[in-house]
């Protein structure tokens, strides 16, 4: 947390508006009931910056995330994301951050109903309301960006897994997104999979895409994460680079948990 | 049991022509009936699903009412009780003004019940689409009627299409009970041809065979259309058949 301060002096001093975070997660808490999921989380992502979010299950990482585009409402704090304050829940706003704030999750969630192509054409064609032959362009180009260039009339169905988180990928980057939120995009995955889907989204935070991704896979950390979050029933328990975090991580919490999933 | 079998009256006339009549209206009430209950079934079970409370307690409250009154008590409700409760006018219109009244109202009766047993299945087909489906379609910037429309309700109306098949056939089979307000569809032809010829079995043979037809025909229609739809799901494994060891 002491890191999000010392940023957020920093871009007060300096008064050039780009140095602003796109993202601003600040003081967030959210509850079921009495369960208390998230608590005091607060966190700023930079334009350009590749955020990796992990920690124990249930520890609040995926609740989080849906928080940034309003999938998931929060009770207490503020998210400011590309200047909309997703807290206020106005429909008008909330469509406007989602157009520009891609999100890939877990089990794909690909239309099974609709082709690979139609997957990646729903969205341009009804939100930002493309004409569907410049649609059908951007989705070939993504195909070939993700490396499926032959699957655009295949059926979700008919695709391994792996092939179809990639497919997901492409399908929100067919928003032009700003910034893409992952929602451990590789552990529904079989293990021979995992590589092709890493691989896609190495190239995309080499591009300079702004990301949030809360994952398990270490190796992709420690590749390409400009900082590493670790959280722990509900809190923000620890934040650094990757390589401090998983060298010398300064919390018992995150020894304990880094040292289970690195045993195996 | 001394029977004069005559299987060529149901090619004489006027018999063959009431046959004829009685299927176009049969298949008529059903078709018509079909689409009044597919138009307010969708309506009432996507009202099931929603977060309004009055429009799903409204819902709710048109699927306990028309699904639990036998259809042939509203049969005899619409045509003999509700021109008696409306204005005066209204119910003259009904019983006088109104052509072909029982047939119009066998159509709007066989319509509201089969709609409150369709809007059970879509409610339940909405609720079969996974939650995830949503969060992917709203997280793309899709609205919520964009994504009922786009991504749920597609989804559903695959899931539910064996099911609303069988509906159809059970409506085509309820038209029948329009013969009780004096309808004269398949099944009443029979009868009449029955009491004017005293040849009851070669009538309802026909009528059966009719009826198995229509049934056969709508079957083989809709499986054509379900496999222009599949929708495969990914690593599901097929189900297990269960054996005695």
């Amino acid at each position: 947390m002491n890191a999000t301060v010392s940023v957020a002096v920093a871009s007060s001093t300096e008064p050039v508006l780009a140095q602003a975070p796109l993202l601003r997660i600040d003081g967030v808490g959210k509850s079921y009931g009495t369960v208390q999921v998230l608590s005091g989380c607060t966190l700023d992502v930079q334009r350009g910056e590749v955020v990796v979010i992990c920690g124990p299950s249930g520890s609040g990482k995926s609740t989080l995330i849906k928080c940034v585009n309003g999938l998931v409402p929060f009770n207490a704090g503020r998210i400011l994301c590309d200047g909309v304050d997703v807290g206020l829940g106005r429909q008008v706003d909330l469509v406007r951050l989602r157009t520009r704030v891609g999100m890939v999750f877990q089990n794909f969630e690909l239309y099974p109903h609709l082709s690979v192509l139609e997957n990646l054409c729903l969205a341009p064609v009804h939100v930002l309301r493309r004409p569907r032959s410049e649609a059908a362009e951007r989705a070939h180009q993504l195909l070939v960006r993700v490396g499926l260039p032959d699957k655009a009339g295949s059926l979700p169905g008919q695709l391994s897994g792996g092939q179809q988180q990639r497919v997901a990928i492409a399908r929100a980057l067919a928003m032009d997104p700003i910034a893409l939120l992952f929602d451990e995009p590789t552990s529904a995955l079989d293990p021979e999979m995992v590589g092709e889907v890493l691989d896609v989204m190495v190239e995309l935070a080499r591009d300079g895409m702004t990301m949030m991704v809360v994952t398990h896979e270490m190796g992709f950390a420690r590749k390409v994460a400009d900082r590493v979050v670790f959280m722990d029933a509900g809190r923000i328990v620890e934040t650094g680079t990757a390589d401090g975090f998983f060298s010398e991580p300064t919390t018992e919490r995150a020894r304990g948990f880094l040292s289970r999933i690195l045993s195996h | 049991m001394t029977y004069n079998w005559d299987w060529a009256i149901l090619v004489r006339e006027p018999f063959l022509g009431w046959l004829i009549a009685g299927t176009g209206l049969t298949l008529a009430i059903a078709g018509l009936g079909w689409a009044i209950a597919l138009t307010v079934g969708v309506i009432v079970g996507i009202g099931r699903t929603v977060a309004n409370r009055p429009i799903r307690a409204a819902s709710a409250i048109y699927v306990q009412v028309f699904r639990n009154i036998p259809l042939l008590v509203q049969m005899f409700l619409w045509y003999f009780v509700l021109p008696e409760l409306l204005p005066t006018a209204w119910g003259h219109w009904l019983k006088r003004d109104l052509p072909a009244p029982e047939f119009w109202t066998a159509v709007v009766a066989l319509g509201l019940f089969t709609a409150a047993r369709i809007a059970e299945q879509v409610r339940s087909g909405i609720r079969t689409v996974p939650q995830g489906q949503t969060q992917a379609a709203l997280a793309s910037g899709l609205r919520a009627t964009q994504t009922l429309r786009l991504v749920v309700l597609p989804q559903c109306f695959r899931i539910i299409l064996p099911p609303l098949t069988s509906e159809l056939l059970t409506t085509i089979k309820n038209s029948s009970l329009a013969l009780t307000i004096g309808v004269l569809e398949l099944t009443a032809q029979s009868r009449q041809i029955e009491s004017n010829t005293f040849h009851g079995f070669e009538a309802f043979t026909a009528a059966t065979a009719i009826y198995l037809a229509i049934a056969t025909l709508v079957r083989l229609a809709m499986r054509r259309f379900e496999a222009g739809r599949s929708m495969p799901q990914a690593k599901q494994a097929p189900p297990m058949a269960l054996r005695e060891a």
